[in-house]
């Protein structure tokens, strides 16, 4: 049956260890119908694009609470954009300064969802951003 | 890349046009069948391995190391194609098996791609041969096969793959799930994995136990019905000795045992091709390809043909309990001309 199905890469990178925001939005999407391919701890830039290449995902999401979104995020979209991926979407989740907000969504950022963001909101967002 | 068709591109080494034919191929769009069509000429190179086990034995850290140990030893370009199980309810998956994998990330030569069951039972999804054959085409040298985490039955993978490694780990099972029909007997290698814990012995022991007592003197494949029986060679002809698996032990997370393992794969390679057995399982593999095609496209045509309130009406008569669904076929058949 032909069918299409939303694919997203929920990835952590940086070196913090802290992966239970990431695990919780993989499994609310999962539970949204959506296919989740989750990489763990500690990846580059370069490993989530390459990710991001082999599984041919509509959505990248990040997972940042080291404080360091400002480097590793227009890493991360440059890196698509060479890989031709530029029809991927890029959303964040994590401890983010609110002065950031604005220049991540200037770079392209979809979303960026902090402590206590609901996980219904994130589900909309990405199937708004998908179509 | 809009002047050449996918199918060239993928053949030219073009890494999005790779990803974008998976996945077309993966949703059984059109678009996918024709690149399939272009490309099926340039398949039927690249050594098939399937890894298969119950959950938590270790497949996707012992794919890594193996693939890991081509890459060092042979340089051959290694694609993995690792399957795990859709929600049966919301049709939602959460594929894992690169957190596994992660030593092989940066490696142009090693492409991985995780897909989901989406309701197909049987350890494989509905499209992974067709998703293998794509990089066969696109000159993978071997492309390992991991199924979800399988139980008992899920043997579709010993169809699929030329080799079949079925991994276990100490302390899962006892010597009467060693003696069970299924999936023990389609492993080409049995792999007893994290042998660096206790009761390893055993594990093996109930292994050894169950090749003795019955090791399968010829292959039966069987499908829809008809056996296919395929004969074990002649002990006593040298040149093809049959096949017994081995056992091989490993632990994965510090690589042990992968080089013995990979010779293990070798050696199984070489009596696939000494033997004769790779173009009999090539053969039983297309068969199995083709008539499950045809059912598909005969299916397709008789339901375009048959008139859907003609259908509705034998269906609520089955319901009503007026006539057996296998009247129905041959009433739907006759008022159709079509003959069983």
């Amino acid at each position: 049956m032909a069918e299409k199905k939303i694919r997203v890469l929920v990835a952590k990178p940086g070196l913090d260890g802290h992966d239970r925001g990431a695990k919780v939005v993989a499994r609310a999407l999962r539970d949204a119908g959506m296919e989740v391919i989750y990489t763990g701890l500690r990846q580059t830039p370069e490993m989530i694009a390459e990710a991001a290449l082999q599984e041919d995902v509509d959505v990248v999401g990040l997972s940042i609470l080291s404080g360091a979104h400002m480097a590793l995020t227009p890493r991360l979209l440059e890196l698509l954009r060479n890989n031709g991926q530029t029809h991927v979407k890029v959303f964040i989740g994590g401890i983010i300064p609110d002065e950031d907000l604005h220049r991540l969504k200037e770079m392209g950022v979809t979303g960026v969802y902090g402590p206590g963001a609901s996980t219904e909101d994130i589900i909309r967002d990405v199937r708004l951003a998908v179509t | 890349m809009d002047l050449m068709t996918y199918s060239e591109a993928v053949l030219s080494g073009d890494r999005l046009a790779l990803t974008r034919l998976l996945t077309q191929v993966e949703n059984n769009l059109p678009e996918g069948r024709a690149s399939l069509i272009e490309l099926f000429p340039q398949t039927g190179k690249a050594h098939l391995i399937g890894v298969t086990g119950s959950p938590g034995t270790g497949k996707s850290s012992l794919v890594n190391q193996l693939a890991l140990h081509y890459r060092k030893t042979e340089n051959k370009r290694i694609a993995i194609v690792a399957v795990d199980p859709s929600s049966p309810f919301t049709g939602g998956a959460v594929l894992g098996d690169r957190v596994r994998m992660r030593d092989l990330s940066g490696d142009p030569d090693v492409f991985i791609r995780s897909m989901a069951t989406r309701g197909s039972l049987g350890g494989l999804a509905q499209s992974t041969a067709n998703m293998a054959q794509v990089f066969d085409a696109a000159g993978f040298d071997i492309v390992i096969i991991e199924t979800v985490g399988a139980g008992q039955s899920e043997v579709d993978i010993a169809r699929l793959a030329h080799t079949t490694l079925v991994v276990e780990a100490p302390g899962l099972g006892d010597d009467i799930q060693a003696i069970k029909a299924g999936i023990l007997e389609i492993a080409d290698i049995l792999v007893v994995n994290k042998a660096d814990r206790p009761g390893v012995e055993n594990t093996e022991k109930a292994l050894k136990s169950m090749l003795e007592l019955a090791h399968p003197a010829e292959r039966v494949f069987r499908h829809h019905g008809s056996t296919m029986r395929i004969a074990a060679p002649k002990q006593d002809s040298s040149s093809a000795p049959m096949w017994i698996p081995p056992i091989k032990r490993t632990v994965s997370t510090e690589g042990k045992g992968i080089t013995e393992l990979a010779e293990s794969i070798a050696k199984h390679l070489a009596h696939l091709r000494q033997s004769g057995d790779w173009a009999v399982r090539e053969r039983a593999r297309l068969e199995v390809e083709l008539d499950a095609l045809i059912r598909e496209a005969l299916v397709s045509r008789f339901r375009q043909d048959v008139p859907q309130q003609q259908y509705d009406a034998v269906l609520e008569k089955i319901i009503q309990r007026e006539i057996s669904p296998w009247e129905a076929v041959r009433v739907l058949m006759k008022e159709n001309n079509e003959s069983i």
